[in-house]
């Protein structure tokens, strides 16, 4: 119905624009909170949740159960509900979507779909439906190699996957980490040192796990289970992938130090689980003939395991690289990234042979508000006061004049500068700006942006 | 302290290296960071020597971003792809500034060599140094520091020597804004920004700097070198003629003002 036809019906018609990103975002949170029924839950977007219940459901009161409290949490969000349970994800997302009437069974109830229960382009829909296929039931009567020759390949392998004889798997909101490790105890361990002891076993049996599988570890995660029921998470991360298990431990004894509230065993540990997330390619480390990595290999390995190490302790935002960002706004144009995930380098802006350098070495963002004096209002600095010392321009260079990224800006607003470089009387050099042309701005303020070797 | 004779400059030039020589580790001897200036290079023993700390102090606070691109250069003239650990606190940027890497490249420098770490506090600052002047395969360590900092001792100073002549790694202190102080480093310094060789139409030149030697533990200290960064042929020159003829401003005090933060 078109907007002017449903305001005209109804007057004070509240009308919003549709937001898809805020959409996504909400079905994302529902997702987050459909995490009480089941570990795997699925986003099929734009507007549906797939929970895989098999083993959880018995903890509602099953089926029935589990489906009353979804809804009724929904009704609470004010959330219109369609669901449907079947034996796998295609067959339950189909029902909910298309189901009209109910049916005695599951197979029936599919069996009585509409074709567009398929999810195929609008274009094969029509050309099964004027082919006189209305429901799957219709369809699931003929050869599947007539189909696919007729309609396509998607349409067979849609349908087998509808009838439950194709797997359709799952792609679940958090995915379960690819390696997992763990000890449980017949006693609860008491000691902080002996539960450490256990997480290096369980670091070497994850090294073993990780090699076979020809991978190295970006990501640790160790969870205490204590037997009160409290679980403790710890995690590191490293820069390269490793299934060092020394060099892990290294880590999480770092971790543990540099930790405000160190872990209480409590009544003592049942169950101690090591993690691994995140897992990448690493293969064989070969060693010269004459024993060792190479000099320079060492070397760097050596930095990377200090960034980790630091960035442990630190926190990964305080160890850091610097990368280039391609823009001419001076403050945007390097990104600190943390060492732990900082992007393969690109190229820096080359010099012209024979030019001073023409950008700071240290840079100030913000850039600090300065007092100046110029001789024409346009003009260069004479003089400026910055940090309660008056500096006297001895040479300048300027303007060099950088334009705001007007094409970012839908109301073209930011100001144009003015760059000046300028060197005083004691031999140091500045840069300066005046933020703003005259015909842009009454009293453009003046800035000091960054000082030069 | 100036010696008062070359002969016994020589026989603790000569100490220095039987002490080296007998060292557990042996990496005393691990070559130099040499400027490329043949004079300035020659007069300490081929440059700042590796496996040693090198402190530079800024000449004032305002020459903070000389000392440190000063100790930048020294360390990233070095062929390779070593990186650069330059360790600082969290509130340096707000006084000194970030660290730029645009501004790195245009000296000729190359930024991705730089690692970043910044501490909460100059407590923590000297616990990260300990940990990367023990780290091999660094071009050099630069741990910056703004004030007085009553944590480096000499026995932290010690220690970190200790740390660096047995992984072999090259300890630059940048001290800003604070006075130079007893320490056990090898080399002292005090840099200063000089007056640049004036381009085409009076624009400010290369960046030039002023260095004073105040502590040498190999020889006499004393000797004062204006320099100029040559960035296409990655060189430190002597400041030319026009330059050293501009008077010296007025004012100038190797007395640090304290900078209003």
């Amino acid at each position: 119905m078109p907007l002017a036809d449903a305001r005209a019906q109804i007057g004070d018609l509240a009308v919003v624009p549709h937001d898809p990103v805020a959409d996504a975002a909400w079905l994302d949170r529902l997702a987050q909170g459909c995490a009480r029924y089941t570990p795997l839950v699925a986003l099929d977007a734009p507007d549906g949740l797939i929970l895989d219940i098999a083993g959880a459901a018995h903890l509602f009161g099953g089926e029935a159960g589990l489906v009353a409290d979804v809804e009724g949490r929904m009704d609470r969000l004010g959330m219109t509900l369609r669901s449907a349970l079947a034996g796998t994800a295609d067959a339950a997302r189909a029902l909910a979507r298309y189901q009209a009437l109910p049916a005695p069974d599951e197979a029936a109830a599919v069996r009585r779909l509409p074709v567009a229960a398929l999810g195929l382009e609008a274009e094969a829909t029509t050309a099964l439906v004027r082919a006189g296929l209305k429901t799957i039931g219709d369809l699931s009567g003929r050869p599947v190699a007539a189909i696919a020759a007729r309609f396509g390949a998607e349409a067979a392998n849609a349908l087998r996957r509808l009838l439950g004889d194709a797997p359709s798997p799952l792609d679940p909101r958090i995915r379960p980490p690819p390696i997992v490790v763990e000890r449980r105890f017949a006693e609860p361990l008491g000691s902080s040192a002996h539960a450490a002891a256990v997480l290096a076993e369980l670091a070497a049996e994850a090294a073993v796990a990780l090699g076979e599988r020809g991978k190295g570890g970006r990501h640790f995660r160790a969870t205490f289970f204590r037997s009160d029921g409290l679980a403790r998470s710890i995690a590191i991360e490293t820069g390269q992938p490793t299934r060092d298990a020394d060099l892990v431990m290294r880590l999480f004894a770092e971790r543990i130090d540099s930790l405000r509230d160190p872990i209480d065993p409590g009544f003592g540990f049942d169950m101690i689980r090591l993690a691994v997330p995140r897992i990448e390619a690493l293969g064989a480390g070969q060693l010269r003939l004459e024993g060792g990595a190479a000099n320079t290999a060492r070397g760097a390995a050596a930095v990377d395991e200090l960034a980790d190490r630091l960035a442990t302790r630190l926190g990964r935002g305080r160890v850091r690289r610097l990368r280039s960002a391609d823009t001419h706004i001076p403050e945007q144009a390097q990104l600190a990234f943390p060492a732990v995930e900082a992007p393969p380098p690109t190229p820096w802006t080359a010099t012209e042979p024979g030019e001073p350098p023409l950008r700071p070495f240290h840079l100030f963002d913000p850039p600090q508000p300065i007092e100046v004096i110029a001789e024409v209002p346009d003009g260069p600095p004479q003089r400026f006061r910055w940090r309660r010392t008056l500096h006297a321009v001895r040479r300048f260079e300027g303007p060099e004049r950088i334009a705001a990224e007007w094409w970012r800006r839908r109301d073209n607003a930011g100001l144009t500068r003015d760059y000046y470089r300028v060197e005083d009387a004691q031999g140091r050099r500045y840069w300066l700006f005046r933020h703003g042309l005259y015909d842009e701005k009454p009293d453009p303020r003046w800035y000091i942006h960054g000082v030069f070797a | 302290m100036r010696e008062s004779s070359s002969s016994l400059a020589a026989l603790r030039q000569r100490v220095a290296r039987l002490a080296d020589s007998g060292a557990p580790s042996g990496g005393g001897d691990g070559g130099w960071l040499a400027s490329g200036h043949a004079d300035f290079d020659a007069a300490i023993g081929g440059g700042l020597a590796i496996g040693k700390t090198h402190e530079f102090f800024a000449a004032d606070a305002l020459d903070a971003t000389s000392a440190a691109a000063f100790a930048a250069l020294l360390a990233l003239r070095t062929p390779g792809a070593a990186p650069l650990l330059w360790l600082r606190t969290a509130d340096a940027a707000r006084r000194a500034g970030h660290i730029y890497a645009p501004g790195i490249a245009e000296l000729g420098g190359d930024p991705d060599r730089l690692l970043l770490v910044e501490t909460a506090d100059p407590k923590m600052l000297l616990a990260c140094a300990n940990d990367a002047v023990r780290c091999g395969g660094s071009a050099a360590v630069i741990v910056e520091s703004w004030g007085a900092w009553p944590a480096l001792d000499l026995t932290a100073g010690r220690r970190l020597a200790l740390g660096a002549r047995d992984a072999g790694t090259v300890l630059l202190m940048l001290r800003l804004n604070t006075l130079p102080a007893p320490s056990v480093a090898e080399t002292r310094w005090t840099v200063a920004a000089a007056p640049s060789t004036a381009l085409e139409a009076d624009a400010p030149g290369a960046p030039g700097f002023t260095l004073d030697l105040i502590r040498w533990r190999g020889g006499p200290a004393g000797a004062r070198w204006q320099m100029e960064w040559n960035r296409d042929e990655q060189v430190f020159r002597g400041a030319a003629l026009s330059g050293a003829l501009l008077p010296v401003a007025p004012g100038r005090t190797a007395v640090p003002r304290r900078a209003a933060a």
